[in-house]
Formats: C-alpha cells, structure tokens, sequence
C-alpha cells in the first residue's frame, strides 16, 4: 500500500511481523494459544492474559501491501466501533494495538454460530421464530447504542448456551455519531451479496432497517433452506433485488404458516418504509405468532409476473430521488412499541382516559405500534383442570373486553394487538411483559387513592418504579369530592 | 495529556470563561489557542490577557487574521468586522500588542500541527469550507493531524492511505477516534462567535493516550456579551449574531 504516513508517523518499527505470528508468541501481554481458522480480511488467535479470566481472541488484520483498501478500512471502523458497544449481544472489546502493530483482542464468544444450523434447514418454524426473536433483540440492542451492522449474516451471528443472540464483526458497520470511513473509501457498495438490503446497493449506510432486510434474508434461509436471493457473485448482480421479488418461503416449504411468510416478506420489502420500522417491533411479532396482522404477503404462493418485474426494472433503472439521510437514532424514537394497560373492571372513565392518551401518542408516531394489554389477576398459577376450563372463558371473555375497549380507537387495526396476561400480581406481569417486549412507553390508568392502596402501594407505584421504559400514568379528572380526603 | 484547543475568541470574555472553566474540570493538562483573540466583541484586552497569562505557563498560541490586522490593516474585512477592528486597537495596550504581533502562524508539537485558517497558505487566510479546500491541507500536511479554526463551523475531514478525502460533522461531547492510519484536519468551531447554528461556544479536546478528539458545545452568559457590545457602541449585529450562532 502506498503510504504517506511513514513521514508522519514515527517509523512503523514491527515487534512481530503479523505475517509471521507464531504459537507461543506473546504480544503486550497476549499470549497465543493457538491458531484458528483464518477470514478473507484477518488472521484469528485464541490468546490469553493474566489479567482476564474470560476467553479472548486476537483479530490480526491482514494489511499487507497492495491489499484491498477495505481490510484497513474495515479494521479502523471495528476499532472505533467496537469499544463503543456494551452488552450481551456483543463480544466485549478488551484492547487494540498500536499504529505499528493493529490488532483487536475481545472476548472470545462460545456458542454455536447460525451458519451451523444452515445443515439443518429447513428448520420448524417456530425455531426460526425463536432464533429470529434473539437476532432481532441483538439488532434493537446496538441499534439503540448508534450502530447498523450493514454485515448481518449467519457466520456473523452466535447464540450463546444462555441463548443470547451475540453479533460479531463491526468491520462494515455504520455509527451514527462517528465518521463512516467506509462510505468514504468505497466507491462500490459493500457488504455479503446474498445479504445486502437494496438500499445499501444504492450505496446507502445511514438506514439501520437495512439490518431488518438482512435479518429477513437469513429467517428465509432458516426456513426453506434457500437462499432468497441467491449467491450473486459480482456487485452489479446485486441490484436484481431492486425489482426481482423472491419465490414467497412457501412454496419452498409448504409447512411454513402464514404469519412466519408475512414476517419474512415483511422484512424483505424493497423500501425500507414498508419494512418493520424496528427490530424491536419485529421480534414483537415473532413473540406473538397470533396477533400477526395479515396481509397478501401471507398468502402469496408465487413470484410477481414478468410484467410487473419489468415495470420495477424499469422504474430502478431511471433512478429514485436522493432518500433524505437517517439517523438510527431518528428511525427507532418515531417506532416506539406503546402498551396501554387497561382495567377492564375498574371505572370506565379511567379506561376511555387511558384510550384516548395513547391514541394521542400513536398520532404523533405514525410507525408506533399499540398492545392493547389486560391483567387477568388470579389467585394462584396451578389451577386443576375444572378451573382450567373456567380460566380459559375468563380469559376469552376478557379478550372480547378489550377489543371491545380498543373499537373506537381511530388507528389502522394493523397497528394493535391484544393480550390478556394471566398473573397473581399485576405491576410484575405488567413490568415483565415491558422488558420482553422491548417496549419504549406504557400508559396506565391509576385509580384514585384509598388507604389500603397507600398502605400496600398501587400497581402504578410499581410500574412506574420498575418497568424499563417510558410511563404515563393517567388519571381521570377530579370530580367534585371524588378525590378522598387525606385521613 | 490532554489538550483544549480554542480557536476564534473573538474578545468574548464570558465565552472564554465558560470553556476554560469547563475545560479545567474536565482535568486538561495543555492548552492551545488558535488565533483571533480580538474582533467583534467587547473584552479584547481581557482575553489577549487571559491568553498570555496561559502563554507564559507554557501553552501553545498561533496569530489570526483579525489580531494580524491590528497592524496591518482591515482590507479583506467585512464592514463591521473592521469597525470592530478600529474599535479594538484604541482598547489594546502597547504590550497587549506586541504580544499578539510576536505570534507565529503555525505551530507544532509531537505529531500535531496547530494553525489559524489552512496548511497549505496560512498566511493567505483561506478558508476551508470544502473538500477541495481541505484536501489541499491535508496533501500539504506532514503530521498526523492538525487543527484549525477561522470558519466559526466546526468539521472533521480526513484523508487515507489512498487518497480519499472525507468530511464529517462532529456531535458535541462524542469522543472521536483518530485513526493513525489517515490523516485529519480539525476544524474547530468558535469559542466567541459559533455560526454554525448552534449558539453554546465551541472548543474542543484532544486526548493524544487515547487518540480521540471530542468537540466540546458551551452554554455562556450571552446576555452579558451582548449588552457589553452594544454598551461598546460596535455594530448591533455583532450582538444579535451571538443569540442566533450565526
């Protein structure tokens, strides 16, 4: 590589040589162990410190000269990304070496890597729906720290034992806050071909649904054992996306459902506009198979006509309008997921309170989503089989109830879902559902103060306390005399 | 170490203030100022003062084109850019003079280059407003980064190995890390006079352990400043341009 460093810096004076790293060999206090198998840009070594009791492994990038400008690239922006993320979702960054001798040393993640289901496939699909629900927690989790991973692929992505979806690799990805040396540096788009979201073709980094089209690919992959796109070998070919719609998962694998193609296609829409606005809302509904909304997506069985592919040919071919840039963070505040906790057996003023502060809330959002959320509160969680049978029409009657409360509720019905949570105590259930859901704001009636509610603490005390995200507690207005008097 | 850097003061006392206060807690071990300590506002004596004070415990200064024009004249200037340079020189004492005079336009330390407008030509006083511009400053520099100021509109641009030269608009407070294996030119916002929209003063902080660079934004007392420069009889705008940052 031509450098005009070298009178910048000092003199890259090697320690090691990383062409000719060894076992055995200790570098600032790393020694390596042994030698794993190497990537196309970096060489791998399982090392160990005396300061760090965890796994580590090395990265040692291969900047050798003439090499591909992205492996340099690609190494500076893992670097500034990497030590920027926290988590369990992503290997915890420990050190990085000097100008003279790069190398990222981070914990080394056990776990089975997704590529090796690929053996496997096609997997059942509620596998698919249970991998896909930790990937999509990964992604929401860095998305939430200012990073798209823009390299989303099976050998990119390990479950821990724990389950925990962990995302490696930050070499292409983007960081809302940092400069993107990438987008600089390439004058081709880049990424893995069977992966790459259309936008990114167009040479857009700035879209963290671009992740979400990805993830699609791979659940696809997951459930047909195809790949929906292909192997396209050279970039130009990459653009066939644009317009060439995938064989629908179905009729690879007739036992898909409906809900996990509608998911799927979901997530493979050409405009990331019509993609999921969030992971988050994304493993909401892999979480929740049932309350799916479905839509043709669901029932499609073939590919468009060649009439219409020639039509999005044509129409890619002139060019779209410069799409205004994003920002991570801009995408995930205007796609919160709002719960609205409603008590069906208190007060009905409160109820209508609680429904018209989230209606307020999803009209400012218009990709906010709404779970319509009722506690069924029951004495105790083992019921013997008569009872069973009287807890499931109480339940049912409870799911009539409130979608009854959600009718008047002037919002695209494919915005809500409904879900009745059986629980002893309702602030936990409440709090509980808020942190699996990923949910960013929660509204909840508070009834008016008595004295035992005082003395034991009301359910909204509780949620507010505890639950990890946003919450508007509503009451209703203060009638004449409604409001007890302190005693 | 750490190092605050502070470009376009701009006689703006209570700007000043507030950096250095906001710099000393951030515990920085070195300052440098990069030009144009007078112009357009109302305390230049006391901030050719404050920056002499730090000069002689051994901080870095380069001369600016409005503390150049003190002797050498407002041609290239704005109307009320040189009514605030007449203004200023019935403000300075002799020593304050001498002292912004001996000045030198560029300065460097280990693999740093400080300067008030460019690289290539700092005594022309172009701005570096584009990639043309920088880049022209980054084939010209021998250092590993260098800081500049001059346009009052913070921005990062960068150079690799290939040539390839970028732009980035730096977020206030969020450590940038400087990769040794490009080039970076600097440009700093403005502690006295920001336009860049946003009105808290600008400087920023390098940490050369870390190799990061973090712009740092500044609420002050703008109020004050504002009312000083009317007090002083200098053109109204100086005063209102602060409220807006433009």
């Amino acid at each position: 590589m031509e450098t005009f460093l070298t009178d910048a810096a000092p003199a890259p004076t090697p320690v090691h040589d990383v062409r000719r790293l060894r076992v055995g060999e200790t570098i600032d206090g790393f020694h390596l162990e042994e030698a794993l198998p190497p990537g196309g840009m970096a060489s791998f070594w399982r090392v160990t410190h005396p300061d760090f009791a965890l796994p580590l492994i090395m990265k040692v990038p291969l900047l050798r000269p003439g090499e591909d400008p992205i492996t340099i690239v690609g190494y500076e922006m893992e670097r500034m990304i990497l030590p920027r993320l926290h988590g369990p979702h992503v290997p915890r960054f420990i050190a990085a070496g000097p100008f003279e001798q790069p190398y990222i040393v981070m914990e080394f993640i056990s776990g089975t890597s997704v590529k090796e289901l690929i053996a496997e496939t096609p997997l059942a699909p509620g596998r698919v729906a249970a991998i896909g629900v930790q990937i999509a927690f990964a992604l929401h989790d860095i998305h939430r720290q200012h990073v798209i991973h823009l390299d989303l692929k099976p050998s990119n992505v390990f479950l821990r034992s724990g389950e925990d979806a962990v995302l490696i690799d930050y070499g292409l990805a983007h960081h809302e806050l940092l400069p993107d040396l990438i987008a600089e540096e390439m004058d081709e788009p880049v990424g893995t071909g069977p992966y790459v979201a259309p936008e990114q073709v167009l040479r857009d980094r700035t879209d963290p649904r671009s992740d979400i089209f990805a993830l699609g690919v791979i659940l696809y992959f997951l459930a047909t054992g195809e790949r929906p796109f292909g192997e396209p070998q050279r970039a130009a070919e990459w653009r066939w996306r644009l317009w060439r719609d995938p064989f629908p998962p179905r009729a690879w694998n007739p036992n898909i459902l409906p809900w996990l193609q509608e998911i799927i296609l979901h997530c493979l829409e050409v405009d990331p506009e019509r993609r999921y606005a969030t992971a988050a809302q994304l493993a909401f509904d892999l979480q929740h198979p049932s309350e799916v909304a479905l839509t043709a997506r669901a029932e499609r069985i073939a590919r468009d006509g060649i009439i219409t592919v020639a039509l999005r040919r044509f129409r890619a071919s002139r060019g779209s309008a410069p799409r205004p840039r994003k920002r991570v963070s801009g995408v995930l505040t205007r796609a919160p997921i709002v719960v609205a906790a409603v008590d069906l057996a208190g007060d009905g003023a409160l109820a209508d309170a609680v429904r018209a502060s989230a209606e307020r809330i999803l009209a400012a959002d218009p990709s906010a989503r709404l779970a319509c959320v009722n506690v069924l509160k029951i004495a105790r969680l083992a019921i013997d089989p008569w009872e069973d049978e009287q807890g499931r029409n109480r339940h049912l009657q409870r799911m009539i109830e409130l979608k009854h409360w959600a009718r008047s509720l002037l919002v695209d019905p494919a915005r809500l879902t409904y879900h009745v949570l059986e629980a002893t105590d309702p602030g936990a259930a409440l709090v509980d559902y808020a942190r699996n859901n990923n949910v960013d704001h929660l509204v909840l009636g508070a009834r008016r103060t008595s004295a035992v509610r005082r003395h034991l603490g009301s359910t909204s005390a509780h949620v507010v306390a505890q639950a990890p995200c946003t919450v508007t507690v509503v009451r209703t207005g203060r009638a004449s005399g409604a409001e007890a008097p302190e005693a | 170490m750490q190092i605050a850097l502070f470009s376009d003061i701009h006689a703006n006392a209570e700007a000043l203030t507030a950096c250095l206060d906001h710099a000393r807690a951030n515990e920085v071990d070195r300052y440098v100022f990069l030009g144009d300590y007078v112009g357009y506002g109302a305390d230049p004596g006391f901030v050719v003062d404050t920056v002499q004070a730090h000069v002689s415990r051994g901080a870095i200064a380069v001369r600016g084109n409005h503390d150049d024009a003190i002797e050498t004249g407002t041609d290239q200037m704005t109307e009320s850019a040189a009514r605030a340079i007449a203004w200023t020189r019935g403000q300075l004492t002799p020593s304050q003079r001498t002292f912004l005079r001996g000045l030198p336009l560029s300065a460097s330390e280990a693999d740093r280059l400080y300067v008030h407008a460019n690289v290539d030509a700092p005594a022309g006083w172009d701005y570096i407003t584009n990639l043309y511009t920088a880049s022209r400053s980054l084939i010209a520099m021998r250092t590993h980064i260098a800081l500049c100021g001059h346009i009052h509109v913070p921005a990062l641009y960068h150079m690799s190995p290939t040539g390839k030269v970028a732009s980035f608009e730096p977020i206030g407070g969020i450590d940038i890390p400087l990769s040794r294996h490009r080039r970076w030119l600097a440009v700093l916002g403005a502690v006295g006079q920001p336009r860049d929209g946003d009105s808290a003063a600008c400087y920023a902080i390098l940490d050369d352990a870390r190799e990061t660079l973090t712009y740092m934004r500044v609420p002050y007392d703008i109020d004050n400043a504002a009312r000083k420069i009317r007090a002083a009889g200098l053109p109204a705008r100086l005063a209102d341009r602060l409220y807006a940052g433009r």
